[in-house]
């Protein structure tokens, strides 16, 4: 009746040699993604040239893609998160730009076909390549430092963790130039994302991409669990560990035994799509319900994967500038324990709305209330590692404080949609969109932007530019006001998240002010840049020692930027904050060196990850020879690579004694 | 050279993790190799896609679509063959694991071939049972149920066949590549945990898949 | 500089609250107002802690500030207080106690498939969430209505839901809160205006191409006008067969509104039971047989009575993908009648006469 079928998908065909990807699945049409492809290309072509030019080919193949270091694979997690959160961004730059225009019958500028896929690359960016890059990256690089370990347990494995997840992360950009992405949401919800009703290679690489990535980060998950309960330094006992290795613990805990279910969840779904299963069909039995179920089982607890570690920052950050111990040290790791613990039997609280009766919701609403506790607890305790100390306010304590005051603000409205009567009339309202946003910027992200500027001075040897930070930090807050104030207003009028336009032309303005809040914390995102830019040129200025904020934990003992081997010799530990005890009886380390054991650098994560890659793309566009060759690939590479015995070296005494000596001034 | 291990010095890891393939680090008097209890972490984890298939098998197990069950599609006396071949392997890996602690490779290799033999007669008569399904038209896109099956099933199933290729990767490196040395002796030990717990998950599928549903 | 204040503020205070419906907040009926109670108790119950955290926050940083001249308060060791712990845990678990039960009271008050406790004569409501519209069927009446919902004030809204593609919400935020709408099943919902008006409607959880359009207006209105407005669906409206529900269901966007003055006999359990067209088992009788045990073998060529998702494949773009008109088809009530009366007697008959009927 009303439909212009204006528009077509290209028809469905399929060749042996190129599957189903034909030119027609180029948009060339589609000025938007020329433009970022002009972009990207003209940006990658310049990078190739310029390492070319400065032969850093070498040096980036040898003590980067290959290496087993964990400090360096931190580093590259956070580059990623960082390179990801820009793609996110622009995203998310998009959709309030649009939804700032298309209101009372305008169209905007971008049509739902463009739309749908831009949201739910956004959620799916945002949540898998950016903030769990981020975590990944931080517990990486700080967790085996102030457990006083030489490195990780498994640490090949880590590299190839991080390489799965860069393949993840590349077939997700690929869908912008090659195909299209999914429009489904995050979370992609059958039977929406099912066989019929999406069609096309989006929902595939949605699939792929999720899954490559996320083997990388169960491998990384199992990895750091070993790493703490094996690699401790001799002498801590659990209980002396720093809080940030506790919620590390936590959080890892959690990765094993919550991504499984994803992994699993989305197996059934592309086997539905690829093989015509009926796990979430709404025909032959199929039940679509199960996929919300199972779905939720994991993202509950992925929301404290992302949250916990963060928390573990902010502990370490608050005690270091408070000059005080945390507050409550063992509450402190209770609280974190029960968080991780409740997260998985709340996960129905994301769909009262399904219809499950009063007792079930009432059940669930009540057990995410008591998550409301042990986090109140934590905050509670920041606040009185504050009191009575002697604070200063260098800007990891500013982002801390930021995120004391919104993060509290997102759990109270976190709270308000956990009761169910409450929920019928917020869910899906831009209300919710608001709380997550309060919560995961709020935390996730003030979180990194602290994490980095306390942690920057120990991986690079010199502090951040702190004019440039705290400009960066207080458009970012001021920003997040303004960019999700007035979605929570929003939500109590009843505005629904995810649409492409709407009539109610009385919403406009606050779209606008949202989108003025976008701006705001663009100008944060690049106040940072700038920073990080202004900081690498002045590095001689700012360089500092080892301890520039007169810290407690044992990650400060070492070298900045710390040596390959971390510490020079055995951390006998003896209790909590350990470092700060070393320091009073006069820290020095003893100057008899032995000869450290290390692993050696290999390409094998490297290789497998870019074969991963080639299989994913091969398994999106139906090109079965390819992923077949491909699959091969990887189980042949990965079994000639447990022939390699030879996997370890000694850097000798004398090696780390020179290294030592270097940094002894500082 | 001076040898130091301490905790802090970890060896290093197989190309897919523990789950494919055994550490190899050729290690020094290690206190404390991380390994068993990685590999145990790993193990959990997949206990868990194991249980949300399970899951799946007991919400989608009635949905029929008006199709068969397992009534109509299941046999028992080739089911418990089928396990029987599963289970033997299991003590034949055993009785390998005894001739390992002895330091006798060759014994070790030949119970270990022993063991793939079941291994395979066992992946045979799962090919051979879905073969028959698909070509009936019970195939897992008939029903809810067929789909579950064929997921639990075949998701065990694909572990054995990888169990099967670690096990030839490893006959391979304990003839040719340093007997039972400490890496290969550890990589035997994963591969026999993971070998077991593929016993154990059977048992739970021969247990609520075929037998539940046979009586 | 006053006067520039005030016109900023004023502009704010227009801007916000001028012509914006916030209907969470004021909302047009019991079940709203009941939910919008509940959310400012909660807050207000919150605020009790939250605004204290809040303000020590922002004071202790500053009052314990490394700047400070007098450092004598400094305790550097200070970092467990059983006194403090006390409140820490207690303070929370107290508000979420309180917290708890007044969830557990208003879950239970105001469960959606709970009938509202009012005196007056409820009106039957059957929504089908389609691609990207919703029908309204109203079963004492006969008739039904597309993206339009009529409702009586002051009577009960009894709704019963379902959808025939994929998931969608059913939202009238002015009236109370949603459920979603999921094909081959059935949800409910029990609402009430308490105002005349216009509200707005829509499905509120992301379904495809055409869901930014997929709105109603609810219009509520006093029981004259709702009859006048039965008559005249009844005087403007076409039949909705079985055969033009189908073509209804095909794919479209910004659908505009129209009435049926018709409605086929157990229209809307044909549609959740995904049996509308020709040729198909409903999922009651699917279920039957499963319940028995299955079709057994010979059930296997029953496939394609049960097959429903394929035949309403679309592009990426909405369009229909699949050459199969449904809508096209000779409906035969009497082979229909025939064949369900088989699946429900004996499922084996079925299958040996099946290929006989095609």
């Amino acid at each position: 009746m009303a439909t212009e079928a204006l528009h077509q998908s290209p028809p469905e065909t399929w060749t042996p040699l190129f599957g189903r990807l034909t030119w027609d699945w180029i948009p060339y049409h589609e000025p938007i993604l020329v433009g970022t492809f002009a972009a990207v290309a003209l940006g990658g072509l310049a990078v190739l040239i310029l390492m070319t030019y400065f032969r850093l080919w070498g040096p980036f193949w040898r003590d980067w893609v290959t290496t087993i270091d964990h400090k360096k694979i931190g580093i590259m997690y956070m580059a990623l998160g960082f390179i990801m959160f820009v793609r996110g961004f622009a995203d998310a730059i998009m959709m309030r730009a649009q939804q700032a225009m298309a209101a009372g019958g305008a169209e905007g500028y971008l049509p739902p076909h463009h739309f749908d896929q831009v949201f739910t690359a956004h959620g799916v960016i945002m949540i898998f390549f950016v903030a769990m890059a981020f975590i990944t990256g931080i517990m990486n690089y700080v967790m085996p430092l102030q457990i006083g370990a030489r490195d990780v347990a498994f640490p090949f494995l880590n590299n190839f963790s991080f390489w799965m997840t860069v393949a993840g992360a590349i077939l997700v950009n690929l869908s912008l130039f090659v195909g299209e992405f999914a429009r489904v949401g995050w979370l992609a919800f059958p039977p929406l994302s099912g066989a019929s009703f999406s069609t096309g290679p989006g929902m595939d690489y949605y699939l792929w991409s999720l899954q490559i990535a996320g083997i990388g980060t169960t491998l990384s998950g199992i990895n750091m669990v070993a790493t703490i309960l094996k690699m401790r330094a001799p002498g801590m006992r659990l209980f002396d560990m720093p809080i940030f290795a506790w919620t590390t613990l936590c959080t890892n805990f959690l990765i094993v035994a919550a991504f499984p279910v994803l992994t699993a969840t989305l197996t059934m779904l592309t086997l539905d799509r690829y093989i015509g299963t009926h796990f979430f069909t709404n025909d032959m039995g199929g039940n679509a319900m199960m996929y919300v179920n199972l779905i939720w089982i994991w993202g509950h607890p992925e929301v404290y994967i992302l949250i916990l570690p963060i928390f573990g920052v902010f502990s370490e950050i608050v005690a270091t500038f408070s000059g005080k111990p945390i507050f409550g040290y063992k509450t402190m790791v209770w609280a974190t324990a029960c968080i991780m613990v409740l997260s998985f039997v709340v996960w129905l609280h994301h769909f009262f709305t399904m219809g499950s009766g009063a007792n079930v919701n009432a059940f669930f609403g009540i057990t995410t209330m008591i998550i409301a506790v042990p986090t109140g607890v934590k905050v509670f305790n920041w606040i009185f590692t504050m009191y009575k100390g002697s604070v200063r306010l260098e800007t990891p304590m500013l982002w801390t404080i930021g995120f004391i005051v919104t993060f509290t603000i997102g759990g109270m409205t976190g709270v308000l949609l956990a009761v169910p009567p409450v929920d019928f009339q917020l869910h899906n309202t831009l209300f919710l969109i608001a709380h997550f946003h309060n919560v995961i910027i709020g935390g996730v992200v003030f979180g990194v932007y602290a994490a980095v500027s306390y942690w920057w001075p120990k991986a690079f040897g010199f502090k951040l530019d702190d004019t440039w930070m705290r400009r960066s930090f207080w458009l970012w807050f001021v920003g997040f006001y303004f960019a999700f104030m007035p979605l929570y207003a929003l939500g109590l009028m009843g505005v629904t998240r995810r649409m492409n336009a709407y009539m109610d032309t009385a919403w406009q303005i606050y779209f606008i002010v949202a989108v003025f809040g976008a701006v705001l914390i663009l100008g944060g995102i690049a106040c940072g840049f700038i920073g990080g830019f202004v900081s690498v040129k002045n590095r001689k200025a700012l360089a500092c020692g080892p301890d520039p904020w007169n810290a407690r934990t044992l990650d400060w003992a070492t070298q900045s930027p710390v040596a390959p081997y971390n510490f020079p010799e055995d951390v006998q530990v003896t209790g909590r904050d350990m470092f700060w005890k070393m320091k009073q009886d006069g820290f020095k380390w003893s100057g008899h060196y032995h000869d450290i054991h290390m692993p050696k650098s290999t390409s094998s994560g490297f290789v497998l990850a870019v074969m991963a890659t080639i299989f994913g793309f091969a398994m999106i566009w139906y090109i079965w020879w390819l992923a077949i060759v491909s699959f091969l690939g990887c189980v042949a590479y990965g079994i000639a690579h447990t022939f390699n015995y030879d996997r370890d070296f000694y850097i000798p005494a004398k090696d780390v004694e020179a290294t030592e000596a270097k940094d002894a001034l500082a | 050279m001076t040898m130091i291990d301490t905790p802090m010095t970890g060896p290093i890891k197989g190309p897919e993790g523990p789950e494919h393939h055994p550490d190899h680090h050729p290690d020094h008097a290690h206190h404390a190799s991380p390994t068993p209890i990685g590999f145990w972490i790993y193990l959990m984890s997949d206990c868990i896609i194991f249980g949300t298939l399970f899951a799946t098998y007991a919400v989608l197990g009635n949905s029929f679509a008006g199709g068969p069950g397992p009534k109509d599609l299941f046999e028992p006396g080739f089911v418990f063959l089928e396990t029987a071949f599963l289970l033997f392997s299991s003590i034949t890996f055993g009785m390998g694991m005894l001739r390992a602690d002895k330091g006798d490779v060759d014994g070790l290799l030949k119970w270990l071939g022993i063991t793939a033999v079941f291994g395979l007669l066992f992946i045979g008569m799962e090919l051979y049972e879905f073969r028959h399904l698909i070509h009936i038209g019970a195939g897992p896109d008939r029903s809810a149920f067929l789909s579950s099956f064929f997921l639990l099933v075949g998701t065990h199933g694909l572990h054995v066949t990888f169990g099967l290729v670690w096990m030839a990767t490893l006959a391979a490196q304990l003839k040719w590549k340093g007997g039972l040395n400490e890496s290969n002796t550890r990589r035997l030990g994963t591969l026999s945990m993971f070998w077991h717990f593929l016993d154990l998950i059977w048992i739970g599928v021969f247990s609520f898949v075929y037998l539940v549903r046979l009586v | 500089m006053k006067t520039l204040l005030q016109t900023v503020l004023l502009a704010v205070a227009a801007a916000t609250l001028s012509g914006c419906k916030y209907d969470v907040l004021l909302p047009a009926g019991w079940v709203g107002a009941q939910q919008r109670d509940l959310l400012v108790i909660s807050t207000l119950l919150m605020l009790v802690v939250i605004v204290p955290v809040i303000f020590m926050a922002v004071y202790f940083p500053l009052k314990y500030s490394a700047d400070r001249e007098d450092k004598s308060d400094y305790e550097p060791e200070f970092s467990h207080s059983n006194k403090l712990e006390a409140i820490v845990w207690g303070g929370p678990i107290v508000i979420i106690v309180i917290l708890g039960w007044l969830t557990w009271e208003y879950t239970h008050k105001l469960d959606p498939y709970r009938p509202l406790d009012v005196a007056a004569e409820p009106v039957e409501v059957e929504a089908v969430s389609l691609d990207w519209k919703w029908l309204f069927i109203y079963p004492e009446y006969g008739v039904a209505s597309v993206n339009e919902l009529a409702v009586p004030e002051g009577r009960p809204i009894n709704l019963r839901l379902t959808s025939s593609t994929v998931m969608n919400t059913f939202s009238v935020p002015a009236l109370g809160g949603m459920i979603y709408s999921m094909t081959g099943m059935e949800t409910k919902l029990h609402l009430i205006a308490d105002e005349t008006g216009t509200f707005a409607g829509r499905s509120a959880h992301y379904s495809g191409p055409g869901f930014s359009w997929m709105t109603f207006d609810t219009l509520s209105m006093e029981q004259g006008d709702f009859d006048a407005w039965v008559g005249k669906v009844r005087a403007e409206g076409g039949d909705l067969s079985r055969q033009s529900y189908l073509e209804l269901e095909k794919p479209t966007i910004d659908e505009p509104v129209h009435y049926y003055a018709s409605v086929a006999d157990g229209l809307f359990d044909r549609i959740r039971g995904m049996c509308v067209e020709d040729g198909k088992a409903c999922i009651d009788q699917m279920m039957m047989i499963d319940e028995q045990g299955g079709g057994g073998l010979d059930g296997i060529a029953l496939e394609p009575l049960f097959e429903y998702d394929h035949q309403r494949a679309i592009d990426g773009f909405g369009n229909l993908i699949s050459s199969d008109d449904l809508s096209a088809r000779n409906m035969s009530d009497v082979d229909d009648a025939y064949l369900l009366a088989m699946l429900v007697s004996d499922p084996d008959a079925l299958c040996r006469t099946t290929p006989e009927q095609n």
